[in-house]
């Protein structure tokens, strides 16, 4: 056993888990943060993406113990009280989900892709950088549509940057 | 159309809580005293199981059981079934092997569930798997359903003698004989169906909950139809009678038909949660997803199409053998043969028509029911065919399909279905439109000076949709009805809940039963709950699968509105001392028409309720249920032009453009029929391009995870050109046809004809890889 501490979505966690515990059962099981999910066991599916530090992480890539110490925001923490981040908002208005299962990750992904490219994205590059992230609903067309219309949202209000680092 | 009635483009109600990571998935649920299981299953494809040994596993830290098939059918527990009979052309009925939710004796395939483990932790079960000893003696496999039928293959099941399931035919063999030998051409190709899994993002999973003091049991499963679930396990099982399991399916994430069925672990986790007194947890991990979810497609047909001089089609002959796997699953019988061939004559007007289908057990994971089912083995075969037939006739795709379409309606077909309405011409004009067909040859010219092959290809697909009257499946072997429920609840303050026998798993039916409702009565879609997936809450069901939700669960919905409507009608007449025939309703008021008197929906709901002064004799309350029986299938039909562009140096293959004009009838909202059509597209194209699942010689399945299988990822797909012309149903009271299977039933021959057309060739099979359209090229070369 080991013992972890962390920040997730503003709040100090800490606990004992058994070595080989993964990041993602640990802000599932541990916590009881579930909209982080699990879709593949091989880094593949993306349906874990969480921000490590202000980077996108598969949080099944990376032990709980090498998350101690770490600040980590989940999909349950993006959204500003009621208001939803401008990348949750384009989802809902451009469908970019359907059974909602690879979602957090997506929009965890897109959050980070945005605040990587200040100078905004084009179609060819979002599709490039979902390289890590499926998704068996939408064909991805309206996942795209969202990840641009939210990047150009953000460009707008110019907070792109610091909403990731937060 | 009012900005939230039928028609409108609305934003989902059920996003909010996807995107704040909020849903509520069968894993994501706790109950107190919750233990995780594992299931020990078959290494081997075939073997005998010659002893179980679950001492050390017993030992192991944190395990609370170790049960197996032995203990489980000594409580009664029972096979799984398939729910579909059909008859050999003989007249003998299907060969059912057993299939015991663990094995006893025999596991026949890799993946096989033998025994479970139940521990503390999910690790723990984990571990203490991998200490149940289980000694088998292995037996020679067989995977390819060809090989399966040869003498002397490995006999899987002592019920099914050659490894035959059944023998069938449809359609009328020796006319469609006399066409073929008068024709003036006959084209003849051999058609491959690649084996596919479904792949739904969320594994499946199942809790099953054991409630000593009431003898109770709740399940929690990944299941697009919880209703059929419960009715299978109490009827077959044995698990427990109806009223004593309530089964529950929550958010689910995805189903693509792979959650139809009912799997050997949600009954194995509720009898073990009884047998260990412990509410029992399981999640599959991928792997074990992609060796147990049900399979889809692998087909092998031979084809002959004649054709007169005129180019007119005469006759349509085909031979298949579908492989079932190892066991037959719920509704696999019904999917090579009633979902499929009597879909064979597409939008075409062909004479003759005759199918024989072979269903054949092989050692590899069960074979049921994949997005389109059947369909889109149909549509692949015959738009395959018709392609073939037009380059070795020297004419145009395009005419040769116009030429021989059905233009008159209703339209009976020599295999059964009688297509009700439709407009083929429509479909194309706007889809040749949208792909600027007439200017291929200059983009061909264009990628020629890059290097790169273009091709175009085209698909005209339709499908039997809203499955199904119940009487009409009744005869045709199903063992269960199809129609759908409905429950409108008005409430004291005329708020209102729909209860559905219809499941969403992503198809958003929060959002468009709810605007059905808006249409009816005029409130805003949030004072509309609709709620499904409970069997505790919403009377009986029969689920989501076969784009049936919206042609047969809202109409259900919508005669449960008009008995609402009628009744809401005769209190406001009351209220208002007026006639109820003069009463109209328009945006949340009932209206005396042409007067200025009118009563708010909530106070005419508030009436209903309060009872203090109904029409003589009225029941009070307000809540109405209905029950829906089509009277037909419903016709979707489209077509589809898929354009790639390949380099000839490395074999990959680029889709440049994609197209697709559909008929889906009456739309509730556009833009989340646009996205099922892009899903569909998506699987479609991955079935052609990308996705293929690989058994080795001994049975062990080589694509087992996303490192093997290929899934379509955003840099394989482009954005899809989509537009739809519509032909109302006539066959139910909304005029809709259904949308969810379309995209993966018309896009798989719409890229193998654009693969194909691009590399001068007719001989391709699915998926085209790089490393076999590069094998094209070479050939074609030398």
């Amino acid at each position: 056993m080991s013992d972890v501490s962390l920040t997730i979505n503003g709040r100090k966690v800490s606990g004992s888990v058994e070595d080989r515990t993964l990041l993602v059962h640990f802000l599932r099981e541990h916590e009881g943060l579930t909209g982080t999910h699990v879709g593949c066991d091989t880094s593949q599916c993306g349906a874990c993406v969480v921000h490590v530090d202000g980077k996108a992480v598969k949080s099944c890539t990376m032990l709980a113990v090498q998350a101690s110490g770490s600040t980590v925001l989940t999909i349950e923490g993006l959204a500003h009280g009621a208001d939803l981040h401008p990348v949750q908002a384009a989802f809902k208005e451009h469908h970019g989900l359907q059974c909602g299962f690879c979602t957090p990750g997506m929009i965890m992904t897109a959050t980070d892709m945005i605040a990587r490219h200040p100078e905004g994205l084009d179609e060819a590059t979002v599709r490039a950088e979902l390289e890590g992230n499926i998704c068996r609903c939408t064909g991805y067309h309206n996942i795209v549509k969202a990840i641009l219309a939210a990047s150009k949202t953000m460009a707008k209000a110019g907070k792109g940057k610091a909403k990731v680092a937060a | 159309m009012g900005i939230e009635g039928i028609g409108a483009r609305v934003a989902r109600k059920e996003d909010k809580r996807f995107i704040t990571g909020a849903g509520r998935y069968v894993d994501d649920m706790v109950v107190p005293g919750m233990k995780h299981a594992a299931f020990v299953r078959s290494p081997y494809a075939h073997a005998q199981i010659k002893k179980i040994d679950v001492k050390a596993a017993k030992a192991m830290p944190g395990v609370i059981g170790v049960l197996t098939g032995k203990e489980l059918k000594a409580d009664g527990i029972g096979n799984l079934i398939c729910g579909w009979m059909i008859h050999s052309k003989d007249g003998t009925p299907m060969k059912m092997g057993a299939w015991s939710p663990l094995a006893v004796d025999k596991v026949r395939y890799v993946g096989d569930a033998v025994v479970i483990v139940v521990a503390d932790t999910k690790g723990q079960a984990r571990d203490a798997a991998e200490a149940v000893e289980i000694s088998y003696k292995e037996l020679k496999a067989v995977t390819e359903a060809v090989d399966a039928l040869k003498p002397g293959a490995p006999q899987i099941h002592p019920e099914a003698d050659g490894n035959l399931i059944f023998d069938w035919e449809i359609g009328d063999s020796a006319a469609t004989d006399a066409a073929i030998k008068a024709a003036a051409h006959v084209t003849r190709i051999k058609i491959v169906n690649n084996r596919l899994v479904p792949n739904a993002m969320e594994p499946r999973a199942a809790l099953g909950q054991y409630d000593k003091a009431e003898d109770h049991y709740t399940c929690w499963t990944t299941s697009q139809n919880p209703h059929v679930a419960r009715l299978v396990m109490s009827a077959f099982y044995n698990v427990a009678p109806e009223n004593k399991l309530r089964v529950i399916a929550p958010d689910v994430g995805g189903g693509f038909g792979s959650k139809i069925y009912i799997y050997p672990e949600e009954i194995v986790c509720l009898w073990a949660s009884k047998k260990t007194g412990v509410p029992v947890k399981w999640v599959a991990d991928r792997t074990e997803s992609f060796l147990t979810d049900a399979h889809g497609r692998d087909h092998v047909s031979m084809v002959e199409m004649a054709f007169d001089k005129d180019n007119r089609v005469t006759g349509l002959k085909v031979d298949t053998i579908a492989n079932l796997g190892a066991y037959m699953s719920l509704f696999s019988s019904c999917v090579p043969t009633y979902l499929y061939a009597t879909l064979l004559s597409g939008q075409y007007n062909i004479p003759a028509i005759h199918a024989n289908v072979r269903t054949v057990y092989t050692n590899t994971a069960p074979v049921d029911a994949y997005r389109g089912a059947g369909r889109p083995e149909a549509t692949y075969l015959l738009e395959r065919t018709m392609e073939t037939a037009a380059r070795e006739l020297g004419v145009s795709p395009a005419e040769l399909r116009r030429k021989n379409f059905i233009t008159e309606f209703p339209h009976q077909t020599p295999v059964i279905m009688c297509y009700d309405a439709g407009d083929y011409g429509a479909s194309m004009d706007a889809a040749m439109k949208a792909a600027d067909y007439a200017g291929f040859a200059k983009r061909k010219a264009a990628a020629a000076k890059k290097g790169k092959l273009r091709g175009i290809g085209m698909s005209n697909y339709i499908e039997a949709c809203g499955i199904a009257p119940s009487a009409a499946v009744g005869s045709l072997g199903a063992g269960v009805g199809l129609w759908e429920s409905a429950e409108v609840r008005v409430n004291a303050v005329g708020t209102i809940e729909v209860l559905t026998g219809s499941h969403s798993h992503g198809q958003g039916h929060e959002t468009t039963f709810a605007q059905l409702v808006n249409q009816r009565f005029g409130m805003p879609i949030d004072q509309v709950s609709i709620i499904h997936g409970d069997t505790d809450k919403v009377q009986m069901g029969m689920g989501t699968y076969g784009s049936r939700s919206g042609a047969v669960g809202m109409s259900a919905v919508a005669k449960a509105l008009d008995k609402v409507e009628a009744k809401a009608k005769k209190i406001a007449a009351h209220m208002l001392e007026a006639d109820e025939s003069d009463i109209v309703i328009e945006d949340g008021t009932l209206k005396v028409a042409g007067t200025d008197k009118s009563v708010p929906w909530f106070q005419m709901a508030l009436a209903a309720y309060t009872a203090h002064n109904l029409p003589s004799g009225m029941e009070p309350g307000l809540k109405e249920t209905a029950f829906y029986d089509p009277s037909n299938f419903t016709f979707p039909a489209g077509c589809y032009i898929c354009e790639v562009e390949i380099d000839p140096e490395t074999g990959v293959t680029e889709i440049v453009q994609f197209v697709a004009a559909d008929d889906f009838g009456n739309i509730i909202n556009p833009m989340i029929v646009e996205g099922q059509v892009h899903g569909g597209i998506a699987q479609g194209v991955g079935q052609a391009l990308l996705e293929g699942a690989y058994y080795d010689q001994t049975g062990q399945l080589l694509t087992a995870s996303y490192m093997d299988y290929t899934m379509p990822r955003a840099s394989d797909l482009p954005s899809f050109k989509v537009s739809t012309s519509n032909t109302p149903c006539p066959g139910n009271p909304l005029g809709i046809k259904g949308c969810g299977e379309a995209g993966a039933i018309g896009s798989p021959p719409a890229v193998m004809n654009a693969m194909t057309d691009a590399l001068g060739t007719n001989e391709l099979t699915m998926p085209a890889s790089p490393s076999r359209v590069w094998a094209a090229i070479h050939s074609a070369k030398h």
